[in-house]
């Protein structure tokens, strides 16, 4: 492994009970660096995420991680008990007892409100950005995201990315993340690999946006009329979706 | 007061000091049924004691151990869902267990006791293997109690955090087992479950945090222990279930209580 790099996935394949859900499958993350996975549902996303976490060993191929990696992970869904008392504080000390830091990544995620309290009572998108709190507490030299933003709306959801993003340029870590949509997670990438069980094409996401396999799984249709639906805002939206700092509405054009 | 209820008194209370803690992580990873396999398959452990001639209650152990183990290898392999396998465990033993028993003309078990065990039978040397196994396995807990608080949260993020889940949770099914050997003698088969589960359920709502909730549990259970032997006392009912019926209406009334 060259000294850049923090992953290494060499033909890839996962069989289960007779069901092939990934096969063939390269994959490589540098440090730094934003690596984007798309794929319709079924596709196998979940599976090489668990793959690279080591959650899950590979029946074909090999997985290499850098020594010493230091992981976070944020999971797609968070079914806790429903009746173990567990506050956010609570929750995110189970990665690291230390409160001046847990603090911090609070703040900067946004949740610093939230510590006191239940789990259990946060909307999907509070759990979405303590869970994402959480992954970065062990200070993580990666981190992976399957499917950060699921359950926020779409202006929360270009917000997250952003902060994806900024959380990279400022401690440096990779980052592999889940999307089921190129469109949105675009800026936010550097990389992107597009699967269906096979890898379908890979590269930057301008060049996967125009790829005949990408268009041929997310359809031509799509990228039209998103492109032409550009929705501007003259105003801004925090973390939580509410409206900062504004005096309009909106424009479509 | 006499001595077989002191006895009685201090074996109960040794019993909740850990099945309370170990009792809200049966609740929350969801196993009560593993708890009622054990207790099921408890029977056949005294068939084969019988049989072998050996201590009854390290044969009970011995079975409750070599059931979690054999849970854990067919989870791996059968690919049948857990209550599946947990119900052909439970069952396959209870009946094995009583076929073996017939081959002992001899030997009339006391299904009764058995059953609904006889805490008011316990001797002082009994006592003293409750309190020396409580503290035991409540120091054990605690070793693994942040690692098992983590997995029970959330599985995978425990393994990405660097939690051997699989060892982790081995550690606490053995734990399970080594109560449920120890209880079956004092309240019996069909009520060791309830004593894990219902005062670790009663405790959920008062309880702010994991820790409390365990230390709530205990109490709870300690005071369904002393409700129950005062009432079998004044009323002359059966100890266990009556220790059981205190848990029962305990977390009733506690279902009054407005959740803060």
């Amino acid at each position: 492994m060259k000294p850049d790099q923090l992953l290494v996935g060499r033909k890839l394949g996962v069989t289960v009970g007779g069901r092939q859900l990934l096969r063939n499958i390269d994959l490589q993350l540098n440090r730094r660096q934003i690596l984007t996975i798309i794929g319709p549902n079924g596709a196998g996303k979940t599976t090489l995420v668990r793959l690279a976490l080591g959650l899950l060993q590979p029946t074909e191929g090999t997985v290499t991680r850098a020594s010493g990696l230091k992981v976070g992970y944020m999971p797609q869904r968070l079914n806790l008990p429903e009746n173990m008392p567990l506050t956010v504080r609570r929750f995110m000390m189970l990665t690291s007892p230390d409160p001046v830091r847990l603090e911090a990544d609070a703040r900067e995620v946004g949740v610093a409100h939230l510590l006191q309290r239940p789990m259990q009572g946060l909307s999907g998108g509070e759990t979405q950005r303590v869970l994402l709190a959480r992954a970065l507490l062990g200070e993580p030299d990666l981190l992976v995201l399957d499917e950060p933003v699921q359950g926020i709306d779409v202006n929360g959801q270009s917000e997250l990315y952003r902060l994806i993003v900024r959380l990279r340029d400022q401690r440096g870590c990779a980052v592999m993340m889940v999307s089921h949509d190129l469109h949105l997670v675009m800026a936010a990438t550097d990389e992107v690999l597009c699967i269906n069980q096979h890898l379908c094409c890979s590269g930057h996401p301008d060049a996967v946006s125009q790829h005949p396999a990408y268009l041929d799984l997310f359809g031509a249709i799509d990228a039209k009329t998103l492109a032409v639906y550009t929705h501007h805002h003259d105003h801004k939206h925090n973390l939580h979706g509410d409206v900062v700092g504004n005096d309009g509405g909106h424009h479509h054009g | 007061m006499d001595d077989f209820l002191l006895r009685a008194l201090a074996a109960g209370l040794g019993l909740t000091l850990i099945s309370g803690p170990l009792g809200v992580f049966v609740v929350w990873l969801r196993m009560a049924y593993f708890g009622d396999t054990l207790a099921h398959s408890a029977l056949l452990g005294i068939a084969l004691g019988l049989l072998l001639e050996v201590d009854l209650q390290l044969s009970v152990l011995v079975l409750a151990v070599l059931i979690a183990v054999a849970l854990l290898g067919l989870q791996r392999r059968s690919g049948l869902a857990t209550d599946t396998l947990l119900g052909i465990l439970a069952h396959g033993a209870l009946a094995i267990g009583l076929v073996a028993i017939s081959f002992r003309d001899d030997v009339r078990v006391d299904l009764l006791a058995y059953l609904f065990g006889d805490i008011l039978a316990v001797g002082t040397r009994d006592v003293l293997w409750i309190w020396g196994g409580a503290l035991l396995s409540l120091s054990a807990l605690m070793r693994i109690w942040r690692p098992l608080l983590n997995l029970s949260v959330h599985a995978e993020l425990a393994a990405v955090d660097g939690v051997r889940v699989a060892r982790i949770k081995l550690a606490f099914m053995l734990l399970v087992a080594l109560v449920i050997a120890v209880a079956m003698k004092l309240v019996g088969v069909l009520l060791i479950t309830a004593l894990l589960i219902i005062p670790a359920a009663a405790a959920q709502r008062f309880s702010r945090s994991p820790e409390q909730m365990a230390l709530f549990a205990t109490l709870i259970g300690a005071a369904a222990v002393v409700a129950g032997l005062l009432a079998s006392l004044w009323l002359d009912t059966p100890a266990g279930p009556s220790i059981v019926t205190a848990a029962t209406l305990l977390f009733l009334l506690g279902q009054l209580h407005r959740r803060h």
